[in-house]
């Protein structure tokens, strides 16, 4: 049986990022870098999606729509927070409408930083991620086999607590 | 006998052929712009992580109308491959279309139901050309039966080239490939999301993704029924046709930007009655 690992979708959602962190995000996927050949889809669909990409920090405005996004997506799933923007708040921390990074309203899993963080940064960041969901997805399993259907271990499953690769 | 063979072994090797066929797909549109691209199973990978994940539905009737489509697409596939009536094959195939409308509007997303329109006005664009190749195997054959149209003297090809382009054309539409996949592309985005498969997750995006092979193997089929002329060596011939039209949808996609879905409709019903149409007249009136 094939690993889920080997077909990771991303769903790329900016914050209040500065864009600078996005251009980056997609030039992992341009021929110099070529993220498809991991499997990776920059997918626009939550309902599709593996892991979630985060860049920019979260302001009073997308707070709502980051959480939503991750209800949306279907475990099990994972969170990369893309530059300082989205781990910390960055340079704009002490904004009056910033809350802080992506862990401020979601779990976030993997950090990736810089300013802008580079594709190779990204990719690396990704590459981790995946890891992780291989070890979710098998986590997974055994509670769906436990449980008899998958909607049985949502609440059981530990993975938003846990919060690794700081 | 040789009907049950057929269907069972179409049951059994479409999904793996045309999954093989996407892998190849997938690859050699990275090659097109110098890319490594994904590994050549990458479908099969795809399709089994989605069946592991956890189900969300919006509506429970999604799955329904899922589960219809691809029942009617493997009705479809079987009997076309069993030698039955090819007009049935394509009422049957517009029925399986039409379930997959339903699955897209049932969630009443607006981007599902913008990608459904659409889908419904790309059945309108590619339905004058199925139906008028029909027709052009019948002048041929006299008969709408595929295997007695397979395994016939002629070469339809040959009298058939209008509708053969007209086809290829609205294979495009199809398969969901660059300049009209306005419902929902194969590509990672679009200007409304996923358009049709939007509230498609886990299982059910793949029940489609299986689905799209059955289908994609059953238009092959039908490539190949232009070709077939009952001879060994014919089917080796059809096989390389197949897999020509096959590169060219992947040149197509790779070379051409979406279209608006009027321009569509009027581009594919212009080459139909141009081509098909001119086709037919001379059909009527040397014969």
């Amino acid at each position: 049986m094939a690993k889920v690992k080997r077909s990771p979708w991303l769903l790329h959602y900016d914050g209040s990022s500065c864009n600078g962190c996005d251009i980056e995000v997609l030039a992992a996927l341009t021929p110099v870098y070529d993220a498809e050949r991991f499997g990776v889809m920059n997918t626009g669909d939550p309902m599709q999606a593996d892991i979630f990409m985060i860049t920019g920090g979260i302001n009073t405005q997308n707070a709502e729509v980051v959480k939503q996004l991750y209800d949306q997506m279907p475990r099990p799933k994972v969170v990369v927070a893309v530059g300082v923007c989205a781990c910390t708040g960055g340079v704009f921390k002490d904004c009056y409408n910033i809350l802080g990074g992506a862990d401020s309203v979601i779990p976030v899993d993997i950090y990736v930083p810089g300013c802008a963080a580079r594709p190779q940064a990204i990719i690396d960041g990704v590459v981790k991620a995946v890891e992780l969901f291989q070890q979710r997805s098998d986590e997974h399993d055994k509670l769906v086999k436990q449980g008899g259907r998958p909607d049985a271990a949502k609440d059981a499953v530990k993975e938003d607590k846990e919060v690794s690769n700081g | 006998m040789n009907q049950t063979i057929a269907v069972i072994c179409y049951i059994i090797l479409a999904p793996i052929i045309g999954g093989l066929l996407e892998g190849l797909d997938r690859k050699v549109s990275a090659r097109m712009q110098r890319r490594v691209g994904p590994p050549l199973l990458q479908p099969f990978y795809d399709v089994i992580k989605l069946m592991k994940k956890q189900v969300i539905v919006v509506s429970p009737a999604q799955t329904f109308a899922l589960i219809s489509y691809f029942a009617l697409m493997l009705l479809t596939g079987s009997m076309f491959f069993a030698g039955m009536d090819i007009l049935l094959c394509f009422f049957v195939m517009s029925t399986a279309a039409t379930f997959l409308y339903f699955a897209a509007v049932i969630s009443s997303s607006p981007y599902a139901t913008v990608g459904a329109n659409r889908e419904l006005i790309q059945m309108m664009a590619y339905e004058p050309a199925v139906l008028l190749s029909c027709v052009g195997f019948y002048l041929i054959e006299g008969t709408f039966n595929v295997g007695e149209i397979a395994f016939s003297k002629t070469t339809d090809i040959i009298y058939l080239p209008g509708f053969f382009v007209a086809f290829v054309f609205i294979l495009t539409i199809k398969m969901r490939k660059s300049p009209f996949d306005t419902s929902t592309s194969h590509h990672m985005h679009q200007e409304i999301v996923k358009g049709l498969t939007t509230e498609m997750g886990a299982q059910n995006l793949a029940i489609f993704q299986v689905t799209e092979w059955y289908e994609n193997v059953f238009l092959m089929g039908v490539i190949g029924l232009f070709i077939m002329n009952g001879t060994t060596t014919n089917i080796i011939i059809a096989v390389v046709v197949i897999l020509l039209t096959y590169f060219l949808e992947i040149l197509i996609d790779n070379t051409s930007a979406r279209m608006k879905t009027d321009m569509m409709l009027k581009l594919s019903w212009g080459v139909t009655l141009f081509s098909a149409g001119v086709n037919l007249l001379v059909l009527m009136l040397v014969r």
